[in-house]
């Protein structure tokens, strides 16, 4: 239960710090000033008729935050909860919203010049959720727009007319 | 400036309103720094509205509260500020740094009244004459020149309106405690006609309670010194002699010459002295001065005025501070919030240590088992001290009210009777303290534009007697504040022709929920004349963003001729419920209490099928509607030898359904919490709370519940 010390964004070159974690055998990197903190998992109170990756609520110190199962979400084979799995906290627009992922590996600082576009790709989210596609030696980082990925409707963390 | 302020009647009353004296002082305290911040970070090249509207609503809220109290002089110098305010704001003025100058002391003397009053009322109090006389200036549109501090008043003798005079002589302030009998000595003229100055004598006579009066002999010529024995200030004998003779012609000793007299009077002295035999000497020059009077009355030069109220302010003001450590403090929201969330954490690592140590030999861990004990208890403990903290009944509120009607009343002259319900509504502290400035323009505004005057109301064959009815309530997932007063109404036409003259756009083809949210527009009124009550429009602007402030919404609902209803939605952040919790598979749910009428364990043969498969149970002679929250929750059944065979019927808006439900787990408290902070609106749910194993629980929307079963 960790909590990631917020980076100062000072450097030069206008390189960003992101938090990179794995869903099955996907990398994905999202900004690290989004990240509140990180804890186990927990059970959910359940929601009715909402949708699977919703898993439900959790109480975070006297705050109701939803959880959102990414690896469903994102169709992966396996969605096993045990001792390992990660609750990342995000706090985006002063709404609190925890995300499950397989595992948080380690936080990275990326250039401007090492993140490519990325392709026009089906997949289970928004294209324009992808900020591109960072590459670390042998490693690619797929990053996301968290915010963005968050508040949109089919994510239905809020009402369509919000 | 045909306004004239009203002194509230204080005598006699039949309500206390000591108890909010404290809540009162604080917010006036607050007021007045964000008042003086404001002022301070004025840009007079280019004040916007906003900020002018913010300052105005400062002086609007201490004037409104210090009526209320009856702190008449406080009240009566920021109404003064309030009109010279309200010019500015409707850029009928341009604002000039002597007013801001005038503003901040204004506000200063009013911080030091007000810390008289706390100390109750002992200690001189400031003079506010020749500040009010200031602000008139300012508002009637004079600048005062930088350099000619000294301005000659006109004549005693021919009280010819200057522009100084236009505003109606102010009541000044009581300039020492009253209550007390003093023995004074008065001095008048020299006058013309001495006779003149025996008409006070029947002054006495006639008002009963003045006190006695005799004459003094051995008067120089040309006046006369009465000896004076009364409870009355100064300033109100001042008043009274102003009938018959010019207040400066009048010189008020104590008999014990120990020179208690008031600052004006000070000035007074000042002038007569330095003055000597010819008191108009100074101003020979001045044009317009008649010469050849034997009296010149001279208004003490306006520059000197002040600073001999500052003088006298410097001492209140210690007092004041040595007042102000209080019994309560005010702590930020902020702060219990976090409190709670802690202490939330606390019980939770408490019920979790109790599950761990559930399983050690009672003999072998004793002393920690003791300890675990004590724990338990200390932490519910801290938690329901901690909770107490933050809710209090609606009646905190509602008892303000009673009172402020019935003077309210007495000064419109209109009969109001006040109707409250829902008293015992808890409602977080936060809001009540939120909510009580809202709703007491809402009630004003009510009283004031709503009820008719009782002969009206009998010639359009209502009662003579206005009510406005109170209540509060928890509906679904809100609070819901009302008021509501079978009055007038509101006019459609007039609110539209209103809205038209102050260039907002309208059209016949609105509806009437939507003309009734013009009267929220800033400086926005229907009344014909402005008056200390209400009538400057600043009250719905005021109430609608105090109430936007805290995620609520204003509705107004009203028939021409029948009255209206304000109603105030607050969301339940933390608000405080009583909760049954039930239990279905392994799920809990929570059912606010008051919305369940009976439960009963349900036989097979009770519950009949209508046609559509919606079922129906019996109970005494009644059908009603079943939910089985098993089916409309989708609760996944893990053992399926537990069924749900007890029904809960719940009553909202006036219908009741039963709710199947497995099991019956205990009533309590919990604390309401916003589902929609972080998610969003769920159907059937209105909120969620926190179990005292730290999992969240739903609580039920009995009125969604109702309303889908009755569809």
């Amino acid at each position: 239960m960790s909590v990631i010390g917020k980076a100062a964004d000072a450097a030069p070159t206008g390189a960003r710090e992101y938090l990179t974690f794995r869903l099955d055998q996907e990398e994905y990197g999202i900004d690290i000033l989004k990240v509140q903190e990180i804890r186990g998992y927990e059970p959910p109170t359940r929601i009715a008729n909402a949708p699977d990756f919703i898993k439900g609520v959790v109480n975070l110190r006297g705050t109701i935050v939803p959880i959102v199962d990414m690896r469903i979400k994102f169709n992966c084979a396996q969605a096993d909860y045990n001792s390992f799995t990660v609750v990342i906290i995000l706090n985006l627009r002063n709404r609190v919203v925890g995300i499950v992922v397989d595992s948080v590996s380690d936080v990275m600082e990326l250039t401007p010049e090492s993140i490519r576009s990325a392709p026009d790709i089906e997949s289970a989210i928004d294209n324009s959720c992808i900020l591109g596609l960072g590459s670390v030696g042998e490693r690619m980082l797929i990053l996301l727009d968290i915010e963005k990925l968050m508040s949109s409707v089919d994510m239905g963390l809020v009402t369509a007319n919000e | 400036m045909a306004e004239t302020y009203q002194e509230g009647s204080g005598a006699g009353a039949d309500f206390d309103l000591s108890q909010f004296y404290q809540i009162f002082f604080e917010e006036a305290g607050e007021n007045l720094d964000q008042m003086e911040q404001m002022l301070l970070n004025l840009d007079l090249s280019s004040a916007n509205d906003e900020e002018l509207n913010g300052i105005f609503r400062c002086a609007h809220s201490i004037k409104g509260g210090s009526a209320t109290f009856g702190f008449s002089d406080v009240a009566e110098l920021t109404h003064q500020m309030e009109s010279l305010l309200d010019r500015l704001r409707r850029h009928e003025l341009q604002p000039i740094p002597q007013m801001v100058d005038v503003l901040l002391e204004s506000a200063d003397a009013s911080r030091s009244l007000l810390a008289r009053h706390q100390a109750g009322g002992q200690g001189e109090a400031v003079s506010t004459t020749s500040l009010v006389r200031r602000i008139s200036d300012l508002a009637a549109g004079l600048v005062p020149g930088d350099t000619a501090p000294v301005v000659a008043a006109p004549p005693p003798s021919a009280p010819a309106p200057a522009p100084v005079a236009a505003a109606p002589a102010p009541k000044p302030s009581s300039s020492s405690a009253p209550g007390q009998a003093r023995q004074l000595e008065i001095q008048i003229g020299p006058l013309d006609r001495p006779e003149q100055a025996d008409a006070i004598k029947e002054l006495f006579r006639d008002i009963p309670g003045l006190g006695a009066i005799r004459d003094v002999p051995g008067s120089p010529p040309n006046t006369r010194v009465f000896a004076v024995e009364t409870t009355s200030t100064n300033d109100d004998l001042l008043d009274l002699f102003a009938f018959h003779v010019a207040k400066e012609q009048v010189l008020i000793r104590d008999a014990a010459g120990d020179g208690s007299a008031g600052p004006d009077d000070e000035a007074t002295a000042a002038v007569d002295t330095s003055g000597g035999e010819a008191p108009y000497g100074f101003f020979n020059g001045a044009p317009g001065a008649p010469h050849g009077e034997a009296t010149q009355a001279v208004h003490a030069p306006a520059p000197q005025a002040p600073k001999a109220a500052t003088r006298v302010a410097a001492e209140p003001k210690a007092a004041m501070q040595a007042q102000m450590e209080s019994t309560t403090i005010r702590v930020d929201v902020k702060k219990v919030d976090q409190l709670i969330n802690l202490v939330g954490e606390l019980v939770i690592t408490q019920a979790m240590l109790a599950q761990n140590s559930r399983g050690l030999d009672a003999g072998a861990y004793q002393q920690l088992l003791a300890g675990l004990a004590d724990l338990d208890r200390n932490t519910r403990d801290l938690q329901e001290s901690v909770m107490s903290i933050r809710m209090i009944p609606m009646s905190i509120v509602f008892s303000r009210f009673p009172r402020m009607l019935r003077d309210l009343a007495n000064k419109l002259g209109k009969k109001v009777e006040l109707v409250t319900l829902g008293e015992a509504t808890e409602l977080d502290k936060g809001l009540v303290e939120k909510i009580t400035d809202p709703l007491t323009h809402l009630v004003r505004n009510s009283c004031d534009h709503g009820i008719e005057m009782p002969a009206d109301r009998l010639a359009k064959g209502k009662s003579e007697h206005g009510t406005i009815t109170l209540s509060a309530s928890h509906q679904g997932g809100s609070i819901v504040i009302e008021v509501r007063d079978d009055g007038r109404g509101l006019s459609r036409e007039k609110i539209l022709s209103k809205a038209q003259e102050r260039g907002i756009e309208v059209s016949e083809q609105m509806s009437d929920a939507e003309v009734w949210q013009l009267i929220f527009a800033p400086g926005f009124s229907t009344a014909d004349e402005v008056t200390d009550v209400s009538g400057r429009g600043v009250g719905m602007d005021v109430v609608k963003r105090n109430i936007a402030a805290l995620n609520g919404s204003v509705e107004i609902d009203s028939a021409e001729g029948y009255g209206m209803k304000v109603s105030v939605r607050l969301p339940l952040t933390l608000a405080i419920m009583d909760g049954m919790s039930v239990g279905v598979g392994e799920e809990v749910y929570i059912l606010p209490l008051s919305s369940v009428v009976e439960s009963f364990q349900v036989n097979a043969d009770d519950v009949s099928t209508v046609a559509q498969g919606s079922q129906l149970v019996k109970v005494r002679d009644e059908y009603m509607p079943v939910i089985a929250l098993e089916k409309i929750f989708q609760v996944p059944r893990f053992d399926l030898n537990k069924s749900s065979n007890i029904m809960v019927v719940v009553e909202a808006d006036g219908s009741r359904v039963a709710l199947l439900v497995d099991e019956l787990l205990g009533q309590h408290q919990v604390v309401v919490k916003n589902l929609e902070s972080n998610y969003r609106k769920v159907p059937n749910v209105s909120g969620a709370t926190i179990l005292g194993d730290g999992t969240v629980a739903l609580i039920l929307d009995t009125g969604g519940l109702v309303r889908r079963a009755r569809h």
